[in-house]
């Protein structure tokens, strides 16, 4: 199979302190009538770091599944000042890195070489900018090395760092993430804390888990029943324990 | 995660025979179980100059020699499909037999077809033994790439290497949770049954586990049957997921991938010298 | 053979060089109008295609004790084919018998055209073909084909391997294909009970899966015919071939087959010259005709106890 070397379109450069995701009256329900999503808006800087937290069934894996277009309900979507529509979707997809919450869903090729890979080559880079980058996404989680391993002899851990890879080998915009510390032993969670605090990418990520939420997000988005019921500093929202308790959560 | 024995016989060493390109060694691996396959009824000789060559790559690729071997016994519960070849041919009878209304003579040559048959068979799986003890999978989903096969099946293949072990944890939690809520049904399998080497297959492994009956067959069937049908769901929703990743990393109908592998012309050379050898092999089987 | 549970996963050395080839030649010939055919539906498809093959890897696991040590378990070109497709069910077969083959090698790679035809691309083919008689009827309908289609599969599979094995020189006819039709007989009768069982409970848990699964979205009406016919040629053929071999010796050897070993024991025989519909063949006809209608009572019963069940 011939690699196609077409130039990638490359989004428009932008300036500091800039809006990287911009939503407003997002609804969406599901074919089976279900509304999982009910006019959300939401702004996202650059160099903010949010978690989303809220019960399961809130829409947060819904309203990530927006953002990169994989979804799409009612309302506007903008990322990088690119709307988002079908001519958009290729770079929109490329801007935000998306990370499922199971790496073995992330993670579908035999190799971590070609899963970290996959991302690159359907933006039509180069082979060898496709390799160079690889090895740099790789580097980036600390599994240098690891490019010819087996995608199911890692452990959950190893996994969940190689899940990230693949999405920074696209030089995303912005990094979303499902849950990432779900599933890891105490060890290989400080291990991910330490990597999510130390990328200096946008995030937003979707957790149960509230002490990394107090320890890495400065800001919080609440959801429940497909509603944004509150966004704020992290940890004033961690202090208003009516508020966490209405909507299922647990103070830290 | 001792699982990953049974399915992955890969034997990471560093030898020629490893170093080889996965496309030389699928290519000369099919050559020469085709030799086998031609290789006339009692061919003694060549039979055995074959079983050499086997044990030499099997040494050079600096795997133990009895390796190839020991998992060649795979083939063994077959021969049964075989054994009525004993009375297939005409020639001087050894004995006769009478079953019911079967009458059944024991031919020299019947015994020489079955013995060559067997022969055949087990110097041809040591040879995928050795292919795939030497090669690892991905590479030789490289080397069925470079063969032409259509990229379509490649990828079907790529993902059920990838998502196998996945999908046979979900069905051994199942089953465990069968043997939990039923002390009358078979044991599951060990994840200990894995660790070992396999010599048989591994579905022979996990079928015969201990029977201790429970239920009607009807009720057992239905059982397995829901079981079935609960795993075929939760991998129904699972490739709707992988099916989201690829698209949020760019997929859109058509696969992109790098093929490490190219042949060069000592590849060419090894397949060249492969052939001529096996042809010599053949044309020496055939005149003696 | 009863201790193996996959009898039908030939090793190589089993056939000959031109069995070998003549099915490796009709699988390819199969297989690539499958691959263009999947090639033409959405770009699902791949990931759906992968996925499921590792299910039917998967799925081969999930055993149940029948009796005497045995066990029963998929083998699952039927359902694959129900749920699929016929032509994705076989490329996600093919997969499945050729990592089998490949990795494990629990089958041959010279012989694996003729694993993969036997239980990959005729089960498909008889799988969705008989399924899709039952478009648009109601759930036990389907049910019932479902179960006949997957007892047929595994005999079709059977029958399949013993005339190759016959043909390579491997085996005699008269032994070989009551063993193996007889033993398959149960093998299908398990095929039968999950295959149905799994639809079942698929049915009662994500209907919508089924609709998608409505035979016309995946083939068109003449895969009835061949669903037929392919039941016909083992219906016809197997219990005719087990109660008089030397018609088709007589057939196999005028076509060259038998030439290349030695010659067939039958033509020493003074009463090969039987014609091949002779005698008592109508009644062995009607015999495996009687088998079948039996596994489409039991399929029939499961699929109503299954309506029960899902009422309450």
């Amino acid at each position: 199979m011939p690699i196609t070397h077409s130039s990638p379109t490359t989004p428009p450069a932008l300036p500091a302190e800039s809006t990287v995701i911009s939503i407003k009256d997002l609804d969406f329900s599901y074919p089976d009538g279900h509304i999982a999503l009910q006019s959300i808006s939401l702004s996202i800087k650059e160099g903010e770091k949010i978690a989303l937290v809220g019960p399961n069934g809130a829409g947060k894996s819904t309203l990530m599944l927006h953002l990169n277009g994989i979804l799409s309900g009612r309302g506007d979507l903008e990322v990088g000042l690119l709307p988002l529509n079908k001519q958009n979707l290729p770079v929109i997809r490329s801007l935000v890195g998306l990370v499922f919450q199971n790496p073995d869903d992330q993670l579908f090729s035999p190799t971590v070489f070609e899963d970290v890979a996959f991302g690159p080559l359907h933006m039509g880079l180069s082979e060898d900018e496709v390799y160079a980058r690889v090895e740099a996404a790789l580097a980036q989680v600390d599994m240098r090395g690891f490019e010819n391993r087996l995608s199911h002899h890692l452990s959950t851990g190893q996994k969940k760092r190689i899940a990230i890879a693949t999405v920074l080998s696209m030089h995303p915009q912005i990094l979303v993430l499902d849950e990432p510390s779900a599933g890891l032993d105490p060890r290989a969670r400080r291990g991910l804390i330490e990597l999510l605090r130390e990328l200096p990418l946008t995030m937003l990520v979707s957790t149960h888990d509230l002490r990394m939420a107090k320890e890495l997000f400065p800001r919080m988005v609440i959801m429940d029943e497909g509603k944004i019921v509150a966004d704020g500093e992290t940890g004033v929202l961690l202090k208003d324990e009516g508020l966490l308790e209405k909507h299922g959560l647990e103070g830290v | 995660m001792t699982r990953q024995n049974i399915f992955d016989q890969y034997t990471a060493k560093t030898s020629p025979i490893h170093r080889l390109s996965p496309i030389v060694k699928v290519v000369v691996a099919v050559l020469f179980i085709f030799s086998n396959t031609l290789l006339p009824d009692g061919a003694w000789l060549s039979f055995a100059l074959s079983g050499g060559i086997i044990l030499t790559l099997t040494l050079l690729a600096k795997l133990e020699w009895h390796y190839t071997l020991k998992r060649s016994l795979i083939v063994l519960p077959f021969a049964l499909a075989g054994i009525s070849a004993l009375f297939s041919l005409p020639g001087k009878t050894l004995a006769i037999w009478h079953i019911g209304s079967l009458e059944l003579i024991l031919t020299d040559a019947g015994l020489l077809r079955f013995e060559s048959i067997l022969v055949r068979s087990w110097l041809s799986v040591q040879i995928a033994i050795l292919l795939v003890a030497t090669t690892t999978f991905p590479d030789l989903i490289h080397a069925l790439e470079h063969l032409r096969l259509p990229k379509m099946l490649v990828t079907v293949v790529a993902f059920l290497y990838r998502y196998m072990t996945v999908l046979s944890d979900e069905a051994l939690r199942l089953l465990r949770a069968r043997q939990s809520r039923s002390a009358l049904l078979p044991n599951p399998p060990h994840s200990d049954d894995f660790s070992r080497p396999a010599l048989g297959k591994l579905r022979t492994k996990v079928l015969t586990t201990k029977t201790r009956g429970g239920g009607s067959l009807l009720w057992r069937a239905r059982t397995a049957g829901n079981m079935v049908g609960q795993l075929f769901l939760r991998s129904y929703e699972r490739s709707d997921r992988i099916y989201h990743a690829m698209l949020s990393r760019g997929y859109s109908g058509h696969l992109r991938t790098l093929n490490p592998h190219s042949m060069e012309s000592r590849d060419w050379l090894l397949i060249v010298l492969a052939f001529i050898f096996i042809a010599l092999l053949q044309l020496f089987a055939h005149i003696s | 053979m009863l201790h193996s549970p996959t009898p039908l996963h030939i090793p190589d050395g089993f056939l000959s060089i031109t069995v070998s080839l003549i099915t490796w030649a009709i699988t390819i010939a199969i297989l690539s109008i499958a691959v263009k055919r999947t090639e033409k539906l959405d770009e699902k498809q791949v990931p759906l295609m992968g996925v499921m093959a590792a299910f039917i890897f998967a799925a081969q696991m999930i055993n149940f004790p029948v009796a005497g040590g045995t066990s029963g378990h998929l083998l699952g070109g039927a359902f694959a084919a129900i749920m699929l497709g016929p032509w994705a069910g076989m490329l996600v077969m093919t997969a499945v018998i050729g990592v089998q083959g490949l990795l494990l090698q629990d089958g041959g790679l010279l012989v694996m055209g003729a694993n993969i035809l036997n239980m990959g691309l005729i089960t498909s083919a008889i799988g969705f073909g008989l399924y899709r008689m039952g478009d648009g009827r109601n759930q036990k309908l389907k049910l019932t084909l479902a179960g006949i289609a997957a007892w047929l599969s595994v005999m079709a599979g059977a029958l399949l391997t013993s005339l190759q094995l016959w043909l390579s020189g491997t085996a005699r006819l008269d032994i070989v294909l009551p063993a193996m039709l007889g033993v398959h007989a149960l093998i299908g009768i398990g095929e039968t009970l999950i295959t149905v069982s799994a639809l079942a409970f698929i049915f009662k848990t994500r209907p919508d899966l089924l609709d998608q699964a409505q035979g016309h979205a995946h083939g068109g009406k003449k895969w009835i015919f061949i669903g037929i016919g392919i039941s016909l040629f083992v219906l016809i053929l197997s219990p005719l071939a087990s109660s008089n071999p030397d018609g088709l010796e007589r057939v196999a050897s005028d076509l060259g087959f038998l030439g290349q070993g030695v010659d067939s024991p039958y033509s020493i025989l003074p009463d090969y010259t039987l014609p091949l519909l002779g005698e008592g063949a109508f009644s062995t006809i009607i015999a495996g005709i009687i088998g079948a209608l039996v596994v489409a009572l039991i399929a029939f019963f499961i699929a109503k106890r299954k309506n029960v069940t899902a009422d309450t």
